[in-house]
């Protein structure tokens, strides 16, 4: 028995944020990344002894490209019990997203190519500003943060990337790019900026993933 | 263009009272009594015009001096002929007065001379806003005025500006950006706003009707200690920069400290904590200010307080599920607003009440004002919903400001057609 959700309520917000963080993970990298645009039915399913399930209809957008949308399904199941487990997704695109191997490969061969480890800080800077060489390095960051915030997210948290504060290439001998990436999480409910160190691996066929993540102290 | 011309003029106009073209600074040493003495009645001969620096003092001891041009041939030939050694300190006395003229430039960056040559699509530093609104004022007096109506915790003043077209107390519209200093897209767009009055107050006749019954009053640093702050320490800072209790944490969250459900659940009594509600209500001159403020003008009939991020316009409560009574009147009027203010770009806004819409938030300024019978409160969240966040970048500061601005001008037309 599933409840309607209004859309523009925060239960369903939370849990269409929480979704669309997950699936930018497991879809995006530093040529694609892809954000909520819209929230279009919410449903919620309480489950005795498991948790409740969200049944979410979604409109993504790609954020390199405003006008471009794409529908999307998911469900998120947020576990009962005191001990966290990071939430069950399942989500199902429409359609295709764009084709993003060329500015994939310009990115990978560039990073590959450089003698000196890349090593850059305070992305975006006070105003916004992202060089556009740094772009995919931000958006690397965006997208790999989506593990964090699934790994961290109850009903009670809305997570987003609020900064990229250092990050710095480590030099691989396999086809992997490495970053370790000291990152500044804003969590919307408590307003807290929490800095998280994250270890994120790329290449184009292979997507990203996060290694290794570790909350860090305030200060 | 015209500046520059202008600034160069001024610049020679400075030079060309001195100029040192061609000067030299010498450095002597006298290594004895006999030089010394030497060195010190060249201090007499005034048609050489020397300027010492450093005058002679000792044996052992550095003479620095300005040398100008016509008298350095002459002064080197004495010295050497005297065997008196000394070094070339400085080549050019003028190109080092060039070079620090032209740091003083870049450092003081470009002081607006009016309000038309303000940029208003970068973000500005304290100082600049403050200047910005006595600019403002000044060129626009029988508009725009500036009021006091505190200081904050590190004394900076609190600045109101009031938009009035004459008239006594009369009912008023109140905007406020900037309360929660990192977000740094509502002072701008505030600054924006106070212009966008000026620009329209005559020749748009929305605007002008609302002007011709109603005041509008525009706090755009609510928050100066916080803003400041942001600007120098910490660009991720929220609240005041209060220190209570004892408590190594400092500042209060300056929406958690009204006077409406105060303490309750939905802040929290931790002074660590981003949304810190204070050791009581209007424990904050940021906040006090505006309450004295309120209550003694007794006529305001709009309270818009402004925020960012998320896309969200949001009317009370927060801090309670209990329905506004003016809750369908309050929802259909943000409807308007929100479809409004997405006709100009797409901007995609939800709307409702703040404990349903985004969380449960205790003393909280529009739960205040609405509770003092300011029946039309309402509370934006602008751009973005996450991608930037409180990082909005410089070149969506003006879109941000339009767009809104069409929301807030559906509320106050709907303000000044429903006098209560």
């Amino acid at each position: 028995a599933a409840m309607e959700l209004p859309p523009s309520h925060y239960p369903a917000a939370r849990a269409a944020a929480l979704a669309t963080s997950y699936l930018c993970y497991r879809r995006g990298g530093p040529g694609r990344g892809l954000a909520l645009r819209d929230v279009r039915r919410a449903r919620r399913q309480d489950i005795d002894g498991v948790g409740h399930k969200y049944h979410l209809e979604l409109v993504l957008e790609d954020v390199l490209d405003k006008d471009s949308t794409v529908n999307c399904t998911a469900e998120v199941l947020y576990h009962l019990g005191n001990k966290h487990i990071a939430p069950d997704v399942q989500f199902t695109i429409e359609g295709e997203l764009k084709n993003t191997n060329e500015a994939d490969n310009i990115f990978y061969n560039r990073i590959k190519s450089l003698e000196k480890e890349l090593v850059a800080e305070n992305i975006p800077d006070s105003h916004g500003n992202v060089s556009p060489e740094l772009e995919p390095i931000h958006l690397l960051a965006w997208v790999a943060s989506g593990y964090v915030i699934w790994q961290n997210s109850t009903e009670n948290t809305k997570f987003q990337l609020a900064h990229v504060k250092h990050v710095k290439q480590v030099k691989r001998s396999d086809e992997y790019l490495e970053f370790d990436y000291t990152i500044l999480l804003h969590e919307m409910v408590s307003q807290e900026i929490i800095p998280w160190q994250m270890t994120v691996l790329w290449h184009p066929r292979h997507g990203v993933r996060v290694t290794q993540a570790s909350r860090q102290p305030k200060h | 263009m015209k500046v520059l011309v202008l600034l160069a003029a001024l610049v020679a106009a400075v030079a060309a009272t001195e100029t040192f073209v061609g000067h030299q600074v010498l450095r002597i040493v006298p290594t004895n009594d006999e030089d010394l003495q030497k060195v010190q009645e060249l201090q007499d001969l005034e048609e050489l015009q020397l300027d010492f620096w450093l005058a002679p003092r000792g044996v052992g001891h550095p003479v620095d001096v300005r040398v100008p041009f016509p008298s350095l041939q002459p002064l080197k030939a004495h010295l050497e002929s005297n065997g008196i050694s000394y070094s070339i300190m400085i080549e050019d006395v003028q190109a080092l007065v060039d070079d620090e003229q032209m740091e003083m430039l870049r450092e003081r960056r470009w002081l607006p001379l009016s309000t038309n040559t303000f940029n208003y699509a970068t973000y500005h530093s304290l100082d600049e806003i403050y200047a910005f609104m006595d600019l403002l004022v000044a060129e626009n007096s029988h508009l725009v005025s500036k009021i006091e109506i505190g200081r904050s915790t590190e004394n900076r003043p609190i600045y109101v500006l009031k938009f009035s077209k004459g008239g006594t107390n009369r009912p008023a519209i109140w905007i406020d950006t900037g309360i929660h200093s990192r977000e740094w897209v509502t002072q701008a767009s505030g600054v924006w706003f106070a212009k966008k009055i000026v620009q329209d107050h005559e020749n748009d006749e929305g605007l002008a009707s609302v002007l011709d019954k109603m005041d509008i009053f525009l706090e755009i640093v609510t928050n100066p200690d916080g803003f400041a702050f942001t600007q120098t320490k910490n660009r991720m800072w929220r609240k005041t920069r209060s220190k209570h209790s004892n408590s190594i944490c400092v500042g209060v969250d300056p929406n958690r400290n009204w006077d409406a459900g105060f303490g309750g659940s939905g802040a929290s009594g931790n002074p660590c904590s981003e949304t810190y509600h204070g050791p009581y209500a209007n424990s904050e001159p940021e906040v006090k200010a505006i309450v004295d403020f309120v209550k003694s003008h007794g006529n305001i009939k709009a309270f818009i307080s402004i925020h960012s991020y998320s896309q969200l316009l949001l009317y009370p409560y927060g801090y309670t599920t209990t329905p506004v009574p003016d809750q369908k009147e309050l929802h259909e009027i943000s409807k308007k607003a929100v479809a409004a203010l997405s006709s100009l770009y797409g901007t995609k806004y939800k709307y409702g009440s703040i404990i349903t819409t985004i969380y449960k938030a205790s003393g909280g300024t529009i739960d205040w004002t609405y509770e003092q019978g300011i029946k039309y409160s309402f509370t934006f969240e602008l751009r973005d919903t996450g991608r930037y966040g409180f990082l909005l970048p410089a070149k969506e500061i003006v879109p941000t400001a339009q767009e809104t601005w069409l929301a807030l001008m559906v509320i106050m037309q709907y303000t000044v057609e429903h006098p209560y």
